[in-house]
């Protein structure tokens, strides 16, 4: 089935490695994703004040654009997704609010469309048997950390990503391509989000150490997440966080393409550097 | 046409302050048919009473008007002078011209006195076309059943047969005891829960009226108040109770050890035997699903080790019919189930647990033996997270309401761990602390100052393991303080819910329930053990949240009701109910859908035609369950149903009368 792909930001500045391997990882899984004509920023943040109705414009005409075009969209990115989709269902539910969207953007929709991301598509179109029949290298029992953060999963009534409290998805494809999914406490801890970013003195983020220092002291040896944001203020632990329970933070799609094939470069996986422990256990080159 | 008399009240000043009383009189008495109209100041008193008794004689009249207060008021003192002169109490009619008149028009003499006369003249129309009615006698069953033997139903069941009544108890489980019989101590005493419960339980037992109907459940119940017929079904024991002697012999050799959920999954139980030394019937039963024998292995264990050969694996279930004349429901509450709290690893964490599981750690029949102990390791915990309100009082994740017992339970277990381990913190994190109750505060004030409880007013986030202490993140709200504990054991003071079958049981009994699913009384003030179902009663945390205390006040309330009922030969109903003229009836049931009470039933009536049999559906009211609704008269397409008392063409009438009224005034 084609969708409609929405990469968002950060997929295109920061973070081209998930955009990378999330093409690739649907293309090897037989999803077409087709990136959305003249898509712009979704916003980032959804707005909580309940009159700010032009933050609301730019995730709206994404959303009708992909609508016009006929395709369902799909995104990787835990920010995108939470604005797109609590602006559809605030479109389908607000009559108010959708009027003056329709009015400013000049665009007629009621929030038909709909909004995925690529971890539900593959465990509810695709299903990770299947996932798991179709790689092509063993992760050989990696020890990944499943962090969910807070956008995927909150406010869980209107994201319906997973059960909010105790969320298995990420856990399911990890043991579906041959890693070890580690639990630890934290993983649906927040992050610090935008503080850390901010002209904020006290730079040290508290908030994400911790997050850093469940997941190694539960074994981990590579932290995975779906969110840029989530991953930015990881890697700054670094700064407080011993060399040894500092561990690599990869995008879900990295390790995910990776298993279905693709070379580690192109994966963004760096042997001889941030990601050398990595590389030696699961053992860079080998396809079966 | 009938002979019909006004008498128009003053109430004092309440209604001849504003109301003109002497032209309401005078205007009356020109309505054709009134042979007699005057006004009282107050018609309720002695004199006033014998004003109407004395027309009534000697003018015979066949109807009369008081035009006073409302009927909820005084017209049982009008229908008894009026009886006692001979009048049938059914040809009297109030027409409240005090409540719905004088009160809410003080100001306008004018305007208020041209409503009296409109509320007298339609009345006057009204008890015109009233018949003489005569409330239905209808004989009683004098036999009561009380269904969950909990401490409610036991109280219950105790009291009616003190009051000389037979009573069946019906319970579900194996043994009576219910709830309490789990706890270890009980506030705001501190009295051993299993001493103040066990000696009623072996009364219930040995009670001569009482008959006990223990793993066996209602299915159905029809008739009515006086004369409910109930299926009860008897679930299979495989122990033959009459011919055991209890002595247990089939316990101690039973190999099968399984998860007792009376124990809150800390202890094991055999796969035959009792939940607790001290059960009522003292008698064994087999729990098929881990029986070995059962499942199909080979083993005789307890079948052999049986001295009067009780064991009787081929046992099935049975179904009673019983016929009582009032019901008593008492099945009590469940706790909210574990997934509801993933946030506090509730069902993850073995160091989480909830307070009944803690009741069963300090019961000294307990898991482990009274002492209090971490499931994880068995250590001793020397810092103990309380956290109340485990999904009460949280309507996004669990339940609206506040579940009412837990703030002192909570309270009660900080003070006996005090007194276990007085070298251990207790912290207790609440919302408020509801202490309503003789001696409560008290007791919480001592948990505060003697027992050494440090309460946090806030909620608590997450619940974790962190190496081998659980760390518990919350907040106090005082301070403003995020807080953080590394306890060793969490107890969660999880919400009170309905039975998870209650709206199952409520359609069975034909009782509301709230939104919740806990069963509704008739009025939640002043028939608090009442239903809208007569002969029906309700009593402890069927109803919502209850302590001990107050569970066993409703217990002797509803029993006190039922004796009431009972304590008649024939009860009279109210004949104010609605009737059907089979003549006019199509059968088209709509009143059955529409009646709130199940009081309608179909029936068909058949005659011959030639030589032919013609049968035709109509509808028949049950006297004794009819409450005179009347929505069944509005429902009805035919106008085949009719309420006594409030006939369509009374109605009319009335509406036509205050029509012409207003429009002569005018």
């Amino acid at each position: 089935m084609k969708y409609g792909y929405y990469p968002g930001c950060t997929l295109h500045q920061q973070a081209e490695e998930f955009d990378v391997t999330t093409r690739e990882s649907a293309r090897a899984l037989g999803i077409e994703l087709e990136e959305l004509d003249s898509w712009q920023c979704c916003g980032a943040v959804f707005p909580l004040a309940t009159d700010a109705v032009i933050n609301l414009a730019a995730p709206f005409r994404a959303l009708a654009a992909a609508y016009e075009a006929g395709v369902e969209l799909v995104t990787v990115c835990a920010g995108c997704l939470n604005v797109l989709r609590r602006t559809n269902n605030l479109v389908q539910n607000d009559d108010e609010t959708r009027d003056k969207l329709v009015d400013f953007v000049e665009e007629d929709y009621a929030g038909e469309g709909r909004v995925h991301h690529l971890l539900e598509l593959l465990r509810d179109e695709v299903g990770f048997e299947s996932v798991s029949e179709r790689t092509k290298r063993d992760l050989n029992g990696l020890r990944i950390a499943p962090y969910y953060g807070c956008l995927l999963l909150r406010p869980p009534d209107e994201m319906e990503f997973d059960d909010a409290e105790d969320p298995q998805i990420l856990e399911n494809m990890l043991a579906g391509i041959g890693a070890h999914p580690v639990s630890y406490p934290l993983r649906m801890d927040c992050c610090g989000a935008y503080l850390p970013i901010g002209e904020l003195e006290e730079r040290r983020n508290r908030a994400a150490v911790a997050v850093m220092r469940s997941a190694s002291a539960a074994g981990a040896e590579a932290i995975v997440t779906s969110c840029p944001l989530c991953a930015h203020n990881l890697e700054q632990c670094a700064q407080d966080v011993p060399g040894a329970e500092m561990l690599p933070v990869l995008y879900f799609s990295q390790v995910l393409a990776y298993a279905l094939g693709l070379d580690a470069d192109s994966c963004g996986l760096e042997p001889d550097g941030l990601h050398a422990g990595v590389c030696e256990k699961i053992g860079i080159g080998e396809v079966k | 046409m009938r002979k019909i008399g006004v008498f128009v009240c003053h109430c004092g000043l309440n209604i001849a302050g504003t109301v003109d009383v002497k032209r309401v009189a005078e205007r009356c008495a020109e309505i054709p048919g009134v042979v007699h109209s005057e006004d009282y100041s107050y018609m309720c008193s002695d004199p006033g009473q014998n004003l109407i008794a004395e027309a009534i004689e000697e003018k015979d009249l066949e109807g009369i008007v008081v035009a006073a207060c409302s009927p909820t008021m005084h017209e049982p003192t009008f229908r008894a002078a009026a009886e006692a002169a001979g009048l049938n109490p059914y040809q009297v009619q109030m027409a409240n011209i005090r409540e719905q008149c004088s009160w809410v028009h003080p100001d306008d003499e004018e305007e208020a006195t041209r409503k009296a006369e409109g509320i007298v003249g339609a009345a006057v129309e009204k008890v015109r076309r009233d018949e003489p009615l005569v409330p239905h006698e209808i004989p009683i069953t004098k036999k009561a059943m009380v269904v969950g033997g909990g401490i409610t139903g036991m109280q219950a069941a105790l009291d009616i047969a003190d009051a000389g009544y037979p009573v069946i108890l019906v319970e579900r489980e194996a043994t009576i005891g219910g709830r309490m019989a789990q706890l270890s101590e009980t506030f705001p005493t501190l009295d051993c829960a299993s001493c103040i419960l066990t000696p009623k339980m072996a009364e219930v037992g040995r009670h001569p009226l009482i008959e006990l109907m223990a793993y066996s459940e209602v299915e159905e119940v029809s008739g009515s108040v006086g004369n409910f017929r109930v299926r009860v079904r008897q679930k299979p024991t495989y122990v033959d109770w009459d011919a055991c002697m209890g002595c247990m012999q089939c316990q101690q050799q039973c190999p099968s050890e399984v998860e007792s959920e009376f124990e809150r999954g800390l202890g094991t139980k055999k796969a035959i035997g009792v939940d607790f030394p001290q059960a009522i019937p003292n008698r064994p039963k087999i729990d098929p699903e881990h029986c070995a024998h059962l499942r199909g292995d080979f083993c005789w264990l307890c079948s052999r080790s049986c001295p009067v050969d009780a064991i009787d694996y081929e046992q099935e279930e049975r179904i009673v019919e019983e016929e009582v004349g009032a019901i008593v429901l008492s099945t009590g509450y469940d706790m909210l189930p574990q997934e509801v709290l993933g946030e506090y690893g509730y069902g993850k964490y073995p160091d989480v647990i909830d307070s009944m599981a803690f009741e069963r750690m300090k019961s000294s029949s307990g898991p482990t033996g009274g002492e209090i102990r971490r499931p994880s390791d068995g250590e001793i915990p020397k810092e103990v997270v309380f956290i109340q309100c485990a999904g009460s009082r949280d309507p996004d994740k669990g339940q609206s309401y506040c579940s009412k017992i837990c703030c002192m339970y909570t309270a009660k277990h900080a003070t006996l761990y005090h007194h276990s381990v007085p070298d251990g913190q207790a912290y207790i994190f609440y919302t408020d602390v509801r202490a309503g109750g003789k001696g409560y505060e008290e007791f919480v004030q001592r948990t505060v100052e003697e027992d050494n409880a440090l309460y946090l007013r806030g909620r608590v986030s997450r619940v974790y393991p962190e190496g081998d202490k659980i760390l518990v993140k919350g907040v106090d709200t005082l301070s403003d303080e995020n807080v953080e504990i590394h306890a060793d054991l969490v107890v969660l003071a999880t919400a009170v819910t309905p039975r998870t079958d209650a709206r199952e049981m409520a359609r069975i009994f034909n009782v509301g329930t709230d939104e919740h699913g806990f069963l509704n009384e008739a009025h939640i003030k002043l028939r608090p053990v009442e239903t809208t179902t007569p002969g029906v009663y309700v009593a402890g945390a069927v109803r919502g949240p209850r302590d001990i205390s107050d569970a066993a006040a409703e217990a002797s309330g509803a029993a006190s009701k039922v004796a009431m009922l009972l304590s008649r030969e024939e009860m009279e109903t109210d004949p104010l109910i609605a009737e059907v003229d089979e003549g006019d009836c199509s059968g088209c049931l709509w009143c059955v859908a529409a009646c709130p009470f199940d009081a309608i039933e179909e029936k068909y009536l058949t005659r011959r035609v030639g030589d032919r049999e013609v049968s035709r559906r109509v509808v028949e009211v049950n006297v004794g369950v009819c409450q005179g609704c009347g929505a069944c008269t509005v429902a009805c397409r035919d106008g085949a149903m009719n309420l006594k008392g409030y006939k369509d063409e009374q109605i009319l009438a009335e509406v036509e009368s205050i029509c012409l009224i207003a429009g002569s005034q005018q």
